[in-house]
């Protein structure tokens, strides 16, 4: 297939058949989740479960510095991860065009710079998963499989804005293909956390606010 | 009434995964961070006791039981099974490496309650017959004698008498229609008996009613550390028809912590309904009575000493401002440990630990962790409220040949009590 | 009739006798005039300095070789754009120094002498004239939808291919099939490469090609008798060699993140990035933004239009002109509710399971006793 049709197939049906997958995916994974269903909890509250639910929503983002002094490479280049992931999706103008276009973006140059540190941190985290010894004892071939997924859009995209490796149109196809990817397998693999963190965080919220706990 | 399988350990654990646990799973990353909050992984450095880990059984089998893709998975060969090795692997992590402290809980970035999701496996673990044989010994006590370090009613009965004796304060039994119903846990009958007689002196102060329930004094469970809500359920229903039948209005937790989750929270949901009384620990009922003023204290200690946050008190059980708000009244040297409150290190011997001889070498490993943040403070005394955490520290202490004696916080109180004479 | 066919022949012969030099000579164009038409090719080919020379002498010493320009389904944009944008420049003179013997819309004969002056140029120099071919050939049904003096351009194409020494393929229509091509593609057009099969092809492809474009192409072959280096579609990388969006003098706004959102709006005046509008520069390569239109007036960005693309293959079927290259096509909207409703009745149908497997276990549990617990003793 020549590039440029297959640019318009990834713009076109691909991505129409990777988010009905994702879609599809996550609704499911929800459903699973849901349907088995809580008891109520019929012990005297202390305090507020939803405002305990509300609020570990937001604290849990925030570094736990018992946990922090222990592991502060980890935990920093899980937060440059995660917000470069964010900047990158969300901050730059043609992915803000995917999104409808509702809001501005940052420089172009900037979010090329962040991209280049969210690629350096999914490879110290890749470094991590291969030396740390607990991280070596709890990864399974699941976690390789969802930091490739993650990588290849970042790289890909850096790649292409770039013009390494290959010339821009194949470059910008492979980065399209390869966000179809991620969405196709995003449903079926850890990377469902992006939704599932609200409940986690909301359940176990919800737990500490009736004990009046810390959370 | 059928032997313990594997089949009715997975059937257990089946029951136990709510749309909590299924959230959980589905959120962890593996980022691994939930053992840098355990003490069995830091002080062992063993990735094994990383606390995700130890409810990788529970994980399989939400994954094969309750996900498509698990399904899936189990139908292409691809699923690890969970058969006797898994059981017999896991044993020691699930009950000899956790305290239940749920300091991981509090830890993961995701909101994942790891000690939770640990307290629901040991139900299938019991059930498939894999709980240590002594946790199954201290529940057979509990069940057969009513307390799981075999105490009765005259021992209870007995050391009442040598109080009355001794201080010449007044202890009833099956007061119909008291204020509170005190409840103590065997080891403060058989090793801290101070504990009542701290009690006595305070209720006499401040002038409240109060009873001993001849069929529920003991408030320890052992249901819960074994991880069987059926007997869990017996256990913590003698303490609410005891409390019930003899009218009180609140029932008071002693200093331990397990009890205080047991009668607390899981208590209501074991038994399926509200109970007609409160609960709270003895730290509560201690604030509410200073801040009332119905007891006053003198005097300050003036030994440097620290005071240990139990796990179940504190992080589980949100009672972390009281003991403080009490130290501060009688002593004047209080320091923090390191990381204190809602994060403080576990004593090691929490959630059955202790109670599991075969667990004693482990357990040693991790009083380290307790060690260090002792080491950092070099206090007097050490302050604590939980009469299991006391137990453990001291033998820890003792077998580090570090001489800080350990005193329970309601025994401190009580010994500042403006003696006042109230009319008898 | 055949006194005016001679007197044709005769002329030709004498027009390709000349050398590019006389023939200029002839015109009063002077020699500086030649030498700088030269270095300005040289400089858009992106050949080496000194180049310029080699080119001068080549051309000067050249013989005029015979071109046939043949049109299929195409809309003439192409030769409007190679004759008429330049006039009066010396660009034209392309013209004199090839000898251009049949081209149905630019040469006077037509009809029958059109035909056999055509036929008379091919036989004449068979296997040495340059084939230039504007529009793309329909091949559904047998190819009757274009026909010329009642013969097919599949067939007009075999036979005028045969004896080329090499075939230019102008415009996007004969470079990769072109609009004529775009869905449902009523008359199965197809590109000549699709066709023509033992020949060196090269595309100029654009809708319509640069004037300049083409002009220097051609120069290139008869300067080096060879055709330039081209990329894998196909197209002289001097020309072709950038993407639009690389050369583009609004880059720098894109790197700052500053986009025109409406085509009247801040942005737009203040003449910031059009890729929000649907600029297909960044995957287009042309040379546009170097070369520009119009004797170098502007170029379609300049004028605050996005690039469509059409100097690349399937621009006409690459969905809106005026939505970013990042959007993907088609309704999303649609799809979400689709693929949402499958996924509530397919998480409904697995939530039912679940919560069915869930109850047997939880009412299948026996009641456990202290007895339960110990394993065989």
């Amino acid at each position: 297939m020549e590039i440029n049709e297959l640019l318009i197939w990834a713009r076109g049906p691909a991505f129409h058949w990777a988010l009905a997958i994702f879609v599809f995916g996550m609704l499911l994974r929800l459903f699973e989740i849901l349907s088995l269903g809580r008891k109520p909890d019929l012990s005297a509250a202390r305090d507020s479960g939803v405002s305990g639910g509300l609020r570990t929503l937001f604290t849990r983002s925030l570094p736990r510095p018992a946990i922090f002094s222990r592991e502060p490479l980890r935990i920093l280049n899980g937060y440059i991860m995660h917000i470069g992931l964010f900047v990158v999706i969300f901050l730059y103008r043609p992915h803000i065009e995917l999104f409808g276009g509702a809001w501005s973006g940052l420089p172009t140059g900037v979010v090329d710079a962040i991209t280049a540190v969210t690629i350096l941190s999914m490879f110290v985290a890749l470094l991590m998963r291969f030396y740390s010894p607990v991280l070596r004892h709890i990864s399974t071939s699941g976690d390789y499989l969802a930091w490739l997924i993650t990588l290849l859009p970042l790289l890909t995209g850096y790649l292409a804005y770039n013009h390494l490796l290959l010339e821009y149109t194949q470059m910008l196809t492979y980065h399209i293909l390869s966000v179809e990817l991620l969405l196709v397998l995003a449903p079926f693999t850890k990377l469902t956390h992006l939704f599932s963190f609200v409940l986690s965080r909301w359940y176990q919220g919800y737990l500490a606010g009736r004990r009046g706990v810390e959370s | 009434m059928s032997k313990p399988s594997v089949e009715k350990g997975i059937q257990f654990i089946k029951a136990q995964i709510d749309a909590p646990v299924a959230s959980f799973f589905s959120s962890c990353v593996h980022c691994g961070l939930c053992a840098e909050a355990c003490l069995f992984y830091t002080e062992t450095e063993d990735p094994k006791y990383t606390p995700i880990n130890k409810v990788e059984p529970m994980r399989r089998i939400w994954e094969q039981e309750y996900t498509v893709l698990g399904k899936l998975k189990s139908a292409l060969g691809l699923s690890k099974p969970i058969d006797e090795a898994t059981f017999k692997e896991w044993e020691t992590l699930v009950y000899d490496g956790c305290t239940l402290c749920g300091r991981c809980s509090v830890a993961c970035p995701l909101g994942n309650d790891i000690s939770g999701m640990i307290r629901k496996s040991r139900e299938g673990f019991a059930a498939a017959g894999y709980a240590p044989p002594d946790l199954i010994g201290a529940t057979q006590r509990a069940m057969e004698i009513g307390s799981p370090m075999g105490v009765k009613l005259p021992a209870v009965k007995a050391q009442i008498r040598h109080l009355e004796e001794d201080t010449g304060l007044k202890v009833t039994i099956d007061q119909q229609g008291a204020e509170y119903m005190v409840l103590l846990s065997s080891m403060e009958i058989m090793n801290f008996p101070e504990y009542l007689e701290a009690i006595a002196r305070i209720m006499r102060q401040a002038g409240k009613t109060w009873t001993i329930a001849s069929t529920a004094f003991e408030a320890t469970n052992s249901g819960i550390q074994i991880g069987v809500s059926d007997l869990a359920k017996v256990i913590v229903s003698r303490i609410v028809d005891a409390a019930e039948s003899l009218g009180v209005k609140t029932v008071i937790s002693p200093e331990c912590g397990h009890a205080y989750t047991a009668v607390r929270w899981e208590g209501p949901n074991l038994i399926g309904r509200p109970y007609k009384f409160e609960v709270k620990h003895i730290l509560e009922i201690l604030d509410e009575f200073t801040k009332a003023g119905l007891i006053k204290t003198e005097g300050m200690e003036e030994a440097r000493l620290t005071y240990h946050d139990p796990c179940q008190i504190a992080r589980k059980g949100g009672i972390v401002e009281q003991p403080r708000r009490l130290l501060n009244k009688v002593a004047s040297n209080f320091v923090e440990m390191r990381d204190a409150g809602a994060m403080n290190w576990c004593c090691s011997g929490g959630g059955g630990v202790s109670a599991n001889e075969r667990a004693e070498g482990l357990k040693l490993k991790a009083f380290k962790r307790k060690k260090t943040q002792l080491d950092e403070l070099q206090v007097d005394t050490l302050v604590t409220a939980c009469a299991n955490c006391r137990l453990t520290l001291e033998e820890g202490l003792e077998e580090n040949g570090m001489d800080i004696p350990v005193v329970g916080l309601t025994e401190m109180v009580a010994d500042h009590l403006v003696e006042e004479e109230r009319g008898s | 009739m055949s006194k005016d066919l001679k007197s044709m022949e005769q002329e030709h012969a004498n027009r390709n006798s000349k050398t590019f030099a006389e023939h200029l000579e002839q015109n009063g164009i002077s020699r500086r005039g030649f030498l700088k038409f030269c270095s300005s090719m040289t400089a858009a080919l992106a050949l080496p300095a000194g180049s310029a020379d080699v080119m001068a002498k080549a051309l000067a010493a050249a013989r005029r070789p015979t071109v046939i320009w043949l049109s299929f389904q195409e809309c003439t944009g192409c030769t409007e754009s190679i004759t008429r944008s330049y006039s009066p420049t010396i660009e034209n003179l392309i013209f004199d120094f090839i000898s251009l013997d049949y081209h149905h819309t630019l040469q006077v004969a037509a009809g029958q002498q059109a035909e056999e002056a055509k036929e008379h140029a091919m036989k004449e120099s068979y296997g040495k004239y340059l084939l230039i071919v504007d529009g793309s050939i329909p091949t559904k049904d047998g190819g009757i939808y274009s026909t010329i003096a009642g013969r097919t351009n599949l067939d007009l194409l075999e036979e005028a291919a045969a004896g080329a020494a090499a075939v230019v393929a102008v415009g996007t229509c004969a470079a990769y099939g072109g609009l004529p091509m775009a869905k449902p593609d009523p008359t199965g057009a197809v590109p000549v490469s699709a066709l023509v099969k033992d020949k060196p092809i090269m595309n100029i492809p654009g809708c319509p090609p640069i004037g300049l474009v083409m002009t220097g192409a051609i120069a290139h072959f008869l300067t080096f008798g060879r055709l330039p280096d081209m990329d894998e579609l196909g197209r002289p990388k001097a020309f072709y060699g950038d993407s639009i969006h690389d050369r583009c003098y609004r880059r720098t706004f894109y790197d700052q993140g500053l986009f025109a959102k409406a085509f009247d709006d801040e942005g737009a005046r203040k003449g910031w990035c059009l890729y929000e509008l649907g600029c297909k520069g960044p995957t287009t390569h042309n040379a546009c933004a170097t070369l520009k239109w119009n004797d170098g007036v502007s170029f379609p960005i300049e004028s605050g239009h996005p690039c469509l693309g059409c100097s690349e293959p399937n621009f006409w079927d690459a969905g809106s002109f005026y939505e970013a290259l990042s959007v993907p096509q088609g309704r999303t909207g649609e799809t979400i509710l689709k693929a949402g409703a499958i996924g509530v009745g397919v998480g409904a149908a697995a939530a039912a399971l679940n919560r069915s497997n869930k109850s047997a276990a939880v009412e299948g549990r026996e009641t456990i006793t202290v007895e339960d617990l110990k394993r065989e003793s």
